[in-house]
């Protein structure tokens, strides 16, 4: 099994490899984003997927991952001075630190969120994303709400004639999104997601068949964590610079929508949230190009930009209503194997989702997660 | 002294208007099991109409009582349109569909009204009444501490003293138990939608005179102070977003005032992640059933 997702993976990641000399620098600049948003996205939708904690602060969890690069990549850059390896040394170093930083930031979460449930998980980091900009003005080093640069990555001279700067970023991201998502995708297959899936299903059932709901959950929220931070390293990495406004409460929620729209819990479903995240705003905004001519400028320049979130958001409200299991239940055929146990509403499968409309919502059959909060 | 008198009667008064609309969130909690993540979006859009109603006829009043209407008309179409679209047996897909909601409502709001920040006067003075050489509330302040106190203490009495909250209480925590006794479950859930907006509208035109004015964005804030409040306080307990509410608004008054405006977030953050530790389920959380 796990030699067919490494096989998959690394099928998937040669084709995007081949697809990025088919582009020119601003759709490489966009494929680069995209590869971040899709470690983001598919560390959420497993976080979400497998365990049922909802986590709203992602976006938070990137910033760590940003963060972390830079403080790594700086100082190693600098050290090595004028030497042609400085600023790859500079780039292992930025990963390694996104990954520590945003690792340590994933454990402290994950262990708070192993005593929460659901809505009270939520609360607290949706509270952390709409502090990220108190803390990187409180906080000494973060450089407050102009955010701190980062060395520049060019391109290695082996590769000068094949490539430019946009295009070997797209390179970077997408090798270092394959080597994000991996793993989870192995992770989920495995034993530990049999484990996380136990224990979203029943607790209790779990922990009497020797699982530790509590390790469980702290585990994956870090596994999470870690994809998450890996993208957010390699956008910081793409744009060389990291602020808190590029992560904002906006951002954070359309990683959720991406992670639900595509579908919880499957990783071909993160491509397509992902995908959506980076492409929607782009391509509403290019469709309205065309249609308005002769419009008061008052009303054009409302129009810009607000239009294509109205849009955006009819879209999410029909995807979700034609179908709450998202995408990728669209792609799975009904009989699969593991349907049941990738859908949202896999815990309890005799729960019919076509509830009649006047029909009142059924508590009794809802999800272990929410049984203690009843009085 | 002066200042800590003047800011902690400035964070009370903040505080009831937290608390009135953590209150709100409470009420569809207890009604649905969402959160609904389009509480700010659908307030504010009562706000703006109850504003229209002012300027149109000059009293401030009338607008009020517009905004009210306004805010439990949009809680029942709300529930009754995009709401139903989605299962409600997980949280997710009603949260996506708030979060698409609220997209639609503040886009188009700014579309019609501009992004421009439109000041909006309060209907008392705002110049604080001065006690012993100590500068206290204003009279708006006392006339938010009032209404919001009146408003909380009406609904915690109607919802556990009337025939009403009875049926209420038994369609949020019993729904299949309580449509075989004869109580109409959906509508119960209809009217928890149009009572927790009518709170919420009144929460956001208390709120909008006294913040920079009135904008698509106006409430989000508070919504992101108030579903900490309601987290902090129990989801399930209307008393406890009373006593969370106050506590946090107490606190960011302070913490605005002696250290910087830009630390609040951070101390209710601190606060949220203390109170979790301890108590998992909230302040007024209910007792915990036995696990294993």
């Amino acid at each position: 099994m796990t030699r067919r997702i490494v096989l998959r993976a690394v099928l998937v990641t040669l084709v995007a490899l081949a697809a990025t000399f088919l582009l020119d620098p601003y759709w490489n600049f966009q494929l680069a984003r995209f590869a971040a948003c899709f470690a983001a996205v598919a560390g959420l939708t497993v976080l979400v997927g497998l365990t049922g904690q909802l986590s709203l602060g992602h976006a938070v969890l990137m910033a760590a991952g940003g963060y972390g690069y830079a403080f790594a990549a700086g100082p190693v850059t600098d050290a090595l001075g004028d030497s042609p390896a400085a600023p790859y040394a500079g780039l292992l170093a930025g990963l390694l630190g996104g990954l520590v930083a945003s690792g340590a930031l994933g454990a402290l979460l994950g262990a708070a969120a192993a005593r929460l449930h659901g809505p009270y998980l939520a609360g607290l980091t949706l509270a952390l994303v709409i502090a990220l900009p108190s803390a990187a003005v409180a906080l000494p080093g973060l450089g407050g709400d102009q955010g701190i640069g980062v060395p520049f990555v060019p391109v290695p001279d082996a590769l000068a004639t094949l490539m430019y700067v946009e295009h070997f970023h797209a390179v970077v991201a997408i090798v270092v999104a394959a080597a994000a998502v991996t793993p989870l995708a192995v992770l989920r297959a495995g034993r530990h997601g049999l484990r996380m899936r136990a224990v979203l299903g029943h607790e209790t059932a779990a922990r009497l068949s020797g699982v530790n709901p509590g390790l469980v959950k702290a585990g994956a929220f870090t596994a999470s964590s870690l994809s998450a931070g890996l993208g957010g390293a390699v956008i910081v990495m793409a744009t060389q610079s990291v602020s808190p406004g590029a992560f904002g409460l906006t951002f954070s929620m359309l990683l959720v929508v991406g992670a639900v729209i595509g579908g919880l819990g499957s990783i071909g479903g993160a491509a397509v949230g992902a995908g959506l995240v980076v492409l929607l705003p782009w391509a509403v905004e290019a469709a309205l190009d065309h249609l308005p001519a002769g419009l008061p400028p008052v009303l054009a320049q409302r129009l810009d930009g607000n239009l294509a979130v109205i849009l955006t958001g009819a879209i999410v409200i029909a995807v979700i209503a034609a179908r709450p299991g998202g995408v990728a239940q669209l792609l799975t055929p009904r009989t699969a194997r593991d349907t049941a146990a990738d859908t949202p509403s896999g815990t309890a499968p005799d729960t019919a989702p076509d509830t009649a409309p006047d029909q009142a919502p059924d508590t009794a059959s809802r999800d272990a997660t929410s049984h203690d909060t009843e009085r | 002294m002066d200042r800590l008198v003047f800011l902690v009667a400035a964070g009370l008064a903040h505080g009831a208007v937290l608390a009135l609309f953590a209150q709100s969130l409470v009420i569809v909690w207890r009604a649905n099991r969402v959160i609904n993540f389009a509480q700010a979006a659908l307030a504010v859009v009562a706000v703006y109409a109850a504003f229209a109603v002012t300027a149109a006829s000059g009293s401030w009043w009338l607008g009020a009582a517009a905004g009210i209407v306004v805010g439990g008309l949009l809680g029942a179409a709300a529930e009754r349109g995009p709401m139903r679209l989605v299962p409600t047996d997980t949280p997710l897909p009603g949260i996506i569909v708030a979060i698409g909601l609220v997209m639609i409502l503040q886009a188009g709001l700014a579309i019609a009204f501009g992004p421009e920040y439109q000041p909006v006067r309060a209907p008392l003075p705002e110049r604080p009444f001065v006690l012993a050489g100590i500068p206290v509330l204003s009279p708006y302040d006392l006339f938010v501490l009032v209404v919001a106190g009146l408003v909380m203490a009406a609904l915690a009495l109607g919802f556990t003293r009337t025939s009403l909250g009875l049926q209420l209480r038994a369609a949020a925590f019993a729904p299949e138990t309580a449509r075989l006794l004869g109580v109409r479950v959906p509508r119960m859930i209809t009217l928890g939608w149009v009572l927790s907006l009518a709170t919420a509208a009144l929460a956001g035109l208390l709120l909008v005179p006294t913040e920079l004015g009135l904008h698509p964005h106006a409430l989000d804030a508070l919504f992101v102070q108030a579903f900490a409040v309601a987290v902090i306080g129990g989801l399930d307990s209307p008393a406890g977003a009373l006593v969370a509410g106050l506590l946090v608004g107490v606190l960011v008054s302070l913490v605005s005032g002696y250290l910087v405006a830009a630390a609040a977030p951070l101390a209710v953050l601190g606060l949220l992640t203390l109170v979790l530790l301890v108590r998992p389920g909230g302040l007024f959380s209910a007792a915990k059933e036995r696990a294993a």
